[in-house]
């Protein structure tokens, strides 16, 4: 048996332990806010945090998320200085790459408060996003870091 | 029970909003499935009901997939209405013939719609202000539509919307003419940069795409199809996948019969309790195909025998003057070649769908551009009348044409049928770029004869591709109206002899339409075949470009052998007018600088291009450095007239996002196809820009415009992979002449 926290909560998981963290927030526990681009650690849609650090849920098993603190968009709550920045800047297009785009960004700004424009690149090069949202999400990021844009 | 209190349990189960009994008074004729501007108590629109409480729901019925379609119609009815954006609900439509076309495709939202809508809102507006006369006995004259209320500023009396709205129903609907239209400077919502609906949804996590919808009971399902278009299931053993755990069922989904429309492709299904658990066991299917007549597809030999094609006479589409004669006297000829790839929609979200079939009927919930296609599709498939298909429209994660095509959701209700239960469909990244309705793969050729200043005076442009319409004829050779009405025989340089011709090119996988469509190879070729001519004459790009064009004037099209498609618009409303192209030509050169511009050479350079698409007008101008194979974009600028503009923001997106979406045309993406297969399965080998490669700034420049709104959504692309192109050879003296070009950089 697999014991994990998931925003907060305790949570246990007797499945295959290799099953990907993605399917197991978004079947299992319903958070379906953590979104499937690529399955292949390739795209960024899936991004969480798992012990403060972003990482690629489809990536994550189970077996390797044992004992650890995931925590998804939905806990952000639209409280995050991230997503306040993002809504600013109306960021979303389709939306659909947002979360991990938010995601990736938020552990950005957790390690590097004051990122460069060379950060932001090497921090965000993962995530894609296809609707082309790139340059208000630079934008926002640095909104949010109370850095020039 | 009485007939009311039966729509009223009919209307909860599936309404999302609860109204209170006012709102049912007149809802006479409650079908299962109305929308609730159709039951509330004032709907003097499909478009928009009041309800008794104040609300004013407001009908999306177009889909939303990132162009901001969902939100800006609802907000010009709230303005047109005088209605408080804050207390409007906008709501979804389902897929239902009533609202018109749903065909979130074209860049026509806006276009097809604007006025339809304000007039609706208007009427509303006008109606309830009568009411409010009426109860005053007051002139209608005297009584004012103010942001929810009706107002009589004499008497200082005012009404709430909610209160007016009964009243309001009971009266005859304005005649059209008498309406009065808000001015552009009463506007309280339109242009004024209000965040779309689903916006704080999108950005906390909670916004519901296809892959999201579920439904009671569902199994989740994965296909294996054909990896050849059109090859037939000859066997298959699911032994193992059965004993994988979470794997309910393996059935089977019929190959389509030709032409293959956008009926399901054919395969093997592993249902399972969740999805991973169908991957898994889909992992462990062994299926063997009869691989049919496209196994021996090689899009490399494919593109070169286009271009090949190309080269040779073809059936001319259109004609002026005399070509040949042109050439003859001509002081030099200048030809060339280009091509361009296949390619993958790629929406960050891959197709997905829910469905269920239950007496007869199914019940969907779809990531889809086309919910009537998906009525029609579904219908098809199980033989059953559209009336009984209720398709309702998810937010989408991206469509770019592909979601417009709703195979994925036929599938959906397939297995539904086959197994009892509700199924959800996703299509894994590597089903969605396996087996596309791909971008269309071209072949093209351009001669130009030039006299002694270096203009032309004869022009002839050949174009080779498989056609669209393969989708509803297998057999089509040719292209149709629409594809050389893009960007091709509209052409609208001043040269007195000009031709265009349509060389024959059979297909062997499934084409289809994306973003910008036919525009994007024409565009490319065309462009930066000016380009050339430019550089040949010793001449400025940008000036040659605007002696090319000629002085502003509207252009009659009537191309021979054709209809001049002009996106279904008559050419009086919206000619083919260079004054505007010209405009937007002139202000990309004043904005970028352009006189002023980093020479070229040395790995940095500026390149141009200006192109006629969706009925609107696109200028651009890009600056790369290149270093070694890789290109930087550290600036684009996009000069634009779309007519007239409803929600500024968002149209500065959109054309944002075509700069990215350009880029990856330009420089990475292709789709590739050996002994029938598609080499590419995923973003590690099917390249879209990443936010290092996409151009770092892209300055949208708007022209304020009158004219009636054309395009937003795609006409930003077209240009960009040429004006790349032609910073690349100004930056490197490499003249690149297929997509993508990062394969000839590297090269
Ligand atoms: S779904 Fe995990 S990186 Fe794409
Ligand atoms: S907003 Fe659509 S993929 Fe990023």
């Amino acid at each position: 048996m697999i014991q994990l926290k998931v925003n907060g909560a305790t949570r246990k998981f007797e499945g295959d332990p290799e099953m990907p963290l993605l399917w197991y927030l978004r079947e299992l526990l319903e958070l379906t806010g953590t979104k499937y681009g690529c399955g292949m650690g390739l795209c960024g849609a899936c991004t969480v945090h798992v012990d403060g650090k972003a990482v690629r849920g489809c990536q994550t098993t189970m077996a390797s998320a044992a004992g650890k603190s995931v925590v998804t968009i939905e806990a952000l709550k639209g409280q995050h200085p991230v997503q306040k920045a993002w809504m600013a800047c109306n960021v979303p297009q389709c939306g659909y790459c947002q979360s991990g785009q938010i995601m990736q960004a938020a552990a950005l700004l957790k390690e590097k408060p004051k990122p460069t424009d060379k950060d932001i690149d090497d921090a965000m090069q993962g995530n894609i996003c296809r609707c082309g949202t790139y340059q208000r999400i630079r934008k926002a990021v640095k909104m949010a870091a109370g850095v020039r844009a | 029970m009485s007939e009311n209190t039966l729509h009223v349990v009919e209307r909860r189960a599936f309404l999302k909003y609860t109204f209170g009994a006012g709102a049912l008074i007149l809802g006479t004729h409650v079908e299962a499935f109305a929308s609730s501007a159709d039951t509330a108590v004032f709907h003097p629109s499909v478009y928009l009901g009041i309800e008794p409480n104040g609300t004013v729901i407001l009908i999306a019925h177009r889909s939303e997939m990132g162009t901001g379609s969902k939100s800006t119609l609802p907000m010009i009815m709230a303005d047109e209405l005088e209605a408080d954006w804050k207390r409007v609900k906008v709501e979804q439509a389902i897929g239902d013939e009533k609202y018109g076309s749903q065909n979130t495709d074209g860049s026509c939202s806006i276009r097809d719609f604007v006025e339809i809508i304000r007039t609706a809102a208007a009427s509303a507006r006008t109606m309830l202000e009568q009411a409010a006369a009426q109860k005053w006995n007051v002139p209608a004259a005297e009584c004012q539509a103010k942001n929810h209320f009706v107002v009589h500023t004499k008497s200082n009396k005012k009404a709430g919307f909610g209160e007016l709205a009964t009243a309001a129903s009971k009266l005859p609907m304005p005649d059209k003419k008498s309406l009065k239209l808000k001015t552009d400077s009463e506007f309280r919502y339109i242009n004024k940069n209000v965040p779309v609906v689903d916006q704080q949804d999108l950005c906390e996590g909670k916004g519901v795409f296809g892959l999201d919808a579920k439904m009671p009971n569902m199994l989740v399902a994965s296909i294996e199809h054909s990896p050849v278009y059109g090859g037939t299931l000859v066997s298959f053993d699911a032994a193992e996948t059965k004993k994988v755990p979470g794997v309910r069922d393996v059935v089977t989904i019929d190959r389509f019969k030709p032409p293959h429309n956008f009926q399901p492709l054919g395969g093997v299904a592993v249902l399972a309790d969740t999805y991973w658990a169908a991957l898994q066991g889909r992992k462990k299917l062994k299926v063997e195909w009869n691989l049919g007549p496209n196994a021996s597809y090689d899009s490399d030999r494919y593109r070169d025998s286009l271009v090949a094609a190309a080269k040779q006479p073809g059936k001319i589409v259109r004609t002026q003057g005399n070509v040949e004669a042109g050439f003859a006297s001509a002081a030099k000829i200048h030809e060339a070649s280009y091509s361009t790839p296949l390619l993958s929609h790629a929406p960050m979200e891959p197709p997905a769908a829910v469905a269920e079939f239950k007496n007869g009927k199914v019940v969907c919930h779809a990531a889809t551009q086309n919910p009537q296609a998906v009525q029609e599709t579904v219908a098809g498939a199980l033989g059953i009348d559209k009336k009984d298909v209720t398709c309702h429209v998810t937010l989408l994660g991206g469509g770019f044409g592909r979601k417009s095509k709703p195979d994925y959701v036929a599938e959906a209700a397939l297995l539904s049928k086959k197994v009892g239960r509700p199924v959800k469909v996703i299509w894994s990244r590597e089903d969605d770029i396996r087996t596309d309705f791909y971008h269309s793969t071209a072949g093209m050729y351009v001669k130009a004869g030039l006299d002694a200043g270096g203009k032309p005076t004869s022009w002839l442009h050949r174009s080779v591709f498989p056609s669209i319409g393969t989708t509803f004829d297998e057999k089509a050779e040719y292209a149709m109206d629409l594809e050389m009405g893009m960007g091709w025989n509209d052409l609208p340089f001043d040269i007195p002899n000009h031709q265009a011709e349509n060389g024959p090119a059979k297909n062997h996988i499934r084409i289809g339409w994306l973003r910008a469509v036919a525009n994007v190879y024409h565009a490319f070729a065309i462009h930066s075949f000016v380009d050339e001519l430019a550089h040949l004459a010793g001449k400025d790009p940008v000036e040659y470009a605007l002696s090319l064009i000629g002085p502003g004037r509207k252009i009659e099209m009537n191309p021979v052998g054709m209809k001049y498609w002009n996106h279904n618009q008559d050419q009086k409303t919206f000619p083919v007018d260079t004054a505007r192209l010209r405009n937007v030509i002139d202000l990309v050169a004043q904005k970028s600088n352009w006189a002023n511009r980093a020479k070229g050479g040395n790995g940095h350079g500026w390149g141009f291009a200006a192109h006629r698409s969706f009925l609107t007008y696109v200028a651009v101008a890009t600056e790369v450095k290149v270093e070694g194979g890789r290109v930087r974009i550290p600036n684009m600028h996009i000069a634009v007239d779309a007519g007239k503009t409803y929600n500024e923001d968002r149209v500065l997106a959109q054309f944002e996002g075509a700069g990215v979406f350009g880029t990856s045309i330009a420089m990475m993406s292709e789709i590739s196809v050996k002994d029938g297969k598609v080499q590419q399965s995923n973003f590690h080998n099917y390249n879209v820009a990443r936010l290092p490669e996409a151009p770092e700034t892209v300055h949208v420049h708007l022209i304020k415009s009158d004219a009636p709104a054309a395009g937003v959504g795609e006409p930003g692309v077209p240009p960009i992979p040429p004006s790349i192109a032609n910073a690349i050879f100004a930056a490197t003296g490499k003249r690149l002449r297929d997509l993508p070009l990062r394969k000839g950089l590297r090269a």
